[in-house]
């Protein structure tokens, strides 16, 4: 472990605690051991100069997607958690969708002994609701989260059988673990690839309309308040789905959400040159949407930011549009993405940072996402201003699926420490393991 | 758009497109003549990239690139990159290296010729791409409109049929506003592409009403696989609401002509007497189509830039 690192001078941000100013973070054993204005009589610590930076928690991500086992190609542990530490992210949930699909106690304790030897971040383990993902007998959830597990989801795969999330609902009640949700109505999406509305008309590619979002959000939130379960409704797409949860919450229902950085800035209007780059599920919607995940991120009816981290090769992207499966990197970019909505005045930095850390470590009930004395030290360093280009040929990832690539981002991770350990600095690159 | 390709109407000024029309008035000359035959290309290659089988499309572009002397080398690889193995890029790529001077394009999904062009040096002409344009049907189409009522402007245009699915009809669409006629559709309302508004066309559920008027009618191909995707009940019911016949061809000027891209289901989009109706418009539409094939090749494919041109 590293000794004593001294934060001094940044702008700390902290919505635990609500702290948004100038102080110095004190980091030793891996734990933070002191917060406060100019600290005084630090002896024998690393001084890290951080004037005119901003200093938070890392980031936790509830929505990424690592291939391991089973598809190295796109990506692994070791080079997701690298992409992961240097886009500031200190833990990471990894969707069950592996080869072999994450749906047993010993596909949960491989991926963390990789993790544990591999990943410079924490890697948290999203177990499968259903086995193989295939909708008909649940997993067995008491022995997964024994093993690890910190949350079910079948994701793409969603329960279409309104009975059998019923019961993956009602049973998640014995772990208290939230069931995280991609909320698409199959029968509604179909062959479905793009927003269905003006784009999908002008590309003559099928569409997928928003609202085989927002009937299945509509009907989990049902069952979540039948059940009393956590739904967790991951990456929102449309207004509808929005005002549902929101609504839902105010009546009781235990409901938290995710929203992409994709989803938050970019249109469908993205896919008018027909890049498989921009196909994602759910796709990219209209402005109107847009809009909607941003406010509703904003007034805290959506919790967190979740990359939804989903590397696919070269090859499997070079193809026709329909052919193509979808998704896009996440972590090296999700932070200048999203500090746009700071920079447009729709979030503060302290929400975005919130959105980023704290909530989604609420939503998972882990101890990660602050900066208080005696927390693990988990904290990155980031200057908001620093403009880069973002080349996915440079990047940690193995895979370059971007729609962000070749463009000028604003805003730039600096350092992240793991438990008090460098494990990024930009311009050296990942330093551990 | 010379140059660099043609992928759809949508891309096009109406200069671009007044230059295409009359140039193929020019080509159609040449088909009139004992010889159908001049030197123009002589010397280029052309190679037609089929993804997806099409005979009426391909024979015409064939029979164009050879009356303009061209070599034109037909190349059909069986279906898609899954099934294949080798990417649709990979195998544009490779017939790039041979240098042609175009590739026409067809392929099932849209959006593969855009795709394609991104990849190639050769300019690349769209010969239909899944459901969004097939920009030389709709040239094709301006052309034989213009030989029948001798104008575009003003007129009314009305599309029939399952527009969703259609690339004929978003070629036509943008064709025909673009040259200043008013266009309007018709179909089911499950055939009907969302916020189809945007076109740039009004969309009617009663086809009485879509007619009123109409001074061109083109009906468009239904294609049965369509009852698999619960877009409409039956054959029976197409043809009673929407298919044409006399009675309600009535409904639109008595001058009105009627235009199909073929080939035709008779008795369901088109009556049996229609589909052979004198003076054959629908015949006319293919013979301009070679016409119009050798115009676009001719701009496309005749001026290399960076290579000295001959005479």
């Amino acid at each position: 472990m590293a000794g004593r690192v001294w934060l001094r001078g940044g702008r700390v941000l902290d919505p635990a605690s609500g702290r948004d100013g100038r102080a110095d973070v004190l980091i030793e054993d891996g734990r933070i051991v002191a917060v406060g204005d100019a600290l005084e009589g630090v002896s024998d610590a690393e001084a890290v100069n951080a004037e005119g930076l901003w200093v938070a928690p890392g980031f936790v991500d509830l929505h990424a997607h690592l291939r391991e086992p089973g598809q190295e190609y796109k990506e692994d542990i070791a080079s997701g958690g690298r992409a992961a530490a240097a886009g500031g992210f200190t833990a990471v949930c990894c969707m069950a969708n592996t080869d072999p699909v994450n749906d047993d106690p010993s596909v949960t304790d491989y991926i963390l002994d990789r993790a544990r030897k591999e990943s410079p971040v924490r890697v948290l383990p999203v177990a499968a609701a259903t086995k193989g993902l295939a909708g008909e007998v649940m997993t067995e959830m008491a022995l997964l989260v024994a093993a690890g597990a910190v949350a079910f989801s079948d994701d793409g795969k969603t329960i279409m059988d309104s009975g059998m999330q019923r019961r993956v609902l009602e049973y998640s009640r014995l772990v208290e673990k939230p069931v995280m949700v991609h909320a698409e109505d199959r029968t509604l999406v179909r062959d479905g690839v793009v927003n269905e509305g003006a784009v999908s008309t002008r590309l003559g590619l099928p569409g997928n309309p928003a609202m085989a979002e927002i009937v299945h959000v509509a009907r989990d939130l049902l069952l979540a308040e039948l059940t009393g379960a956590h739904l967790h409704v991951a990456h929102v797409s449309t207004a509808g789905a929005v005002a549902h949860v929101r609504e839902a919450r105010a009546r009781g229902v235990h409901v938290t959400a995710e929203v992409s950085p994709h989803h938050l800035t970019l249109t469908d209007e993205a896919t008018l040159g027909y890049d498989p780059n921009t196909k994602m599920a759910p796709p990219l919607r209209g402005k109107d949407d847009v809009a909607a995940c941003v406010e509703g991120l904003a007034d805290g009816t959506i919790d967190a930011i979740a990359t939804d981290h989903a590397p696919h090769a070269v090859h499997e992207k070079e193809v026709e549009f329909t052919a193509a499966p979808p998704g896009v990197l996440g972590f090296e970019t999700a932070l200048a993405v999203v500090l746009e909505l700071v920079r447009s005045g729709a979030l503060t930095p302290l929400q975005l940072i919130a959105s980023l850390s704290w909530h989604p470590a609420r939503v998972l009930g882990v101890p990660m996402g602050r900066l208080e004395r005696g927390a693990a030290a988990d904290v990155v360093l980031l200057d908001p201003a620093r403009r880069w280009v973002y080349d996915p040929a440079q990047g940690f990832s193995k895979s370059r699926n971007s729609p962000w690539a070749g463009r000028e981002l604003e805003g730039c991770v600096l350092a992240t420490w793991v438990g008090g350990r460098l494990v990024y600095q930009q311009g050296r690159g990942v330093l551990f393991p | 758009m010379m140059g660099r390709g043609l992928l759809g109407i949508e891309d096009l000024e109406r200069e671009d497109i007044e230059l295409i029309l009359e140039t193929a008035f020019h080509m159609k000359e040449v088909g009139r003549r004992e010889v159908k035959k001049v030197p123009t290309l002589r010397g280029r290659t052309i190679i037609n990239l089929f993804f997806e089988s099409s005979t009426r499309t391909r024979t015409s572009f064939e029979i164009a690139g050879k009356r303009l002397s061209a070599d034109v080398v037909n190349f059909s690889p069986s279906s898609s990159s899954l099934t294949k193995k080798e990417s649709i890029l990979d195998t544009a790529k490779t017939l790039d290296a041979m240098d042609p001077d175009a590739v026409v394009v067809r392929h099932s999904v849209a959006g593969v010729p855009k795709q394609i062009a991104d990849e190639l040096t050769a300019p690349v002409i769209n010969a239909g791409d899944g459901a969004h344009e097939h920009p030389t049907q709709a040239l094709l189409d301006l052309m034989t409109v213009v030989e029948e009522k001798g104008r575009i402007d003003g007129l009314t245009v009305t599309i029939i049929g399952d527009i969703a699915h259609s690339r004929v009809a978003r070629s036509n669409i943008y064709a025909f506003t673009k040259m200043g006629a008013e266009v309007r559709v018709a179909g089911p309302p499950t055939m009907m592409p969302a916020q189809v508004e945007c076109l740039g066309v009004k969309s009617f559920r009663s086809l009485r009403e879509a007619l009123d008027g109409a001074d061109v009618v083109m009906a468009l191909r239904i294609q049965l696989e369509r009852l698999a995707g619960a877009l409409f009940p039956s054959v029976r019911e197409y043809s009673a609401t929407f298919g044409l016949d006399r009675a309600k061809l009535r409904y639109a000027k008595d001058d009105a002509i009627v235009m199909h891209p073929g080939p035709v289901n008779r008795g369901v989009e088109l009556s049996h007497d229609l589909a052979n109706r004198r003076p054959g418009v629908i015949l006319d539409q293919v013979r301009n189509g070679v016409a119009l094939r050798m115009a676009v090749l001719y701009l496309l494919a005749g001026r290399k830039p960076g290579a000295t041109e001959e005479r």
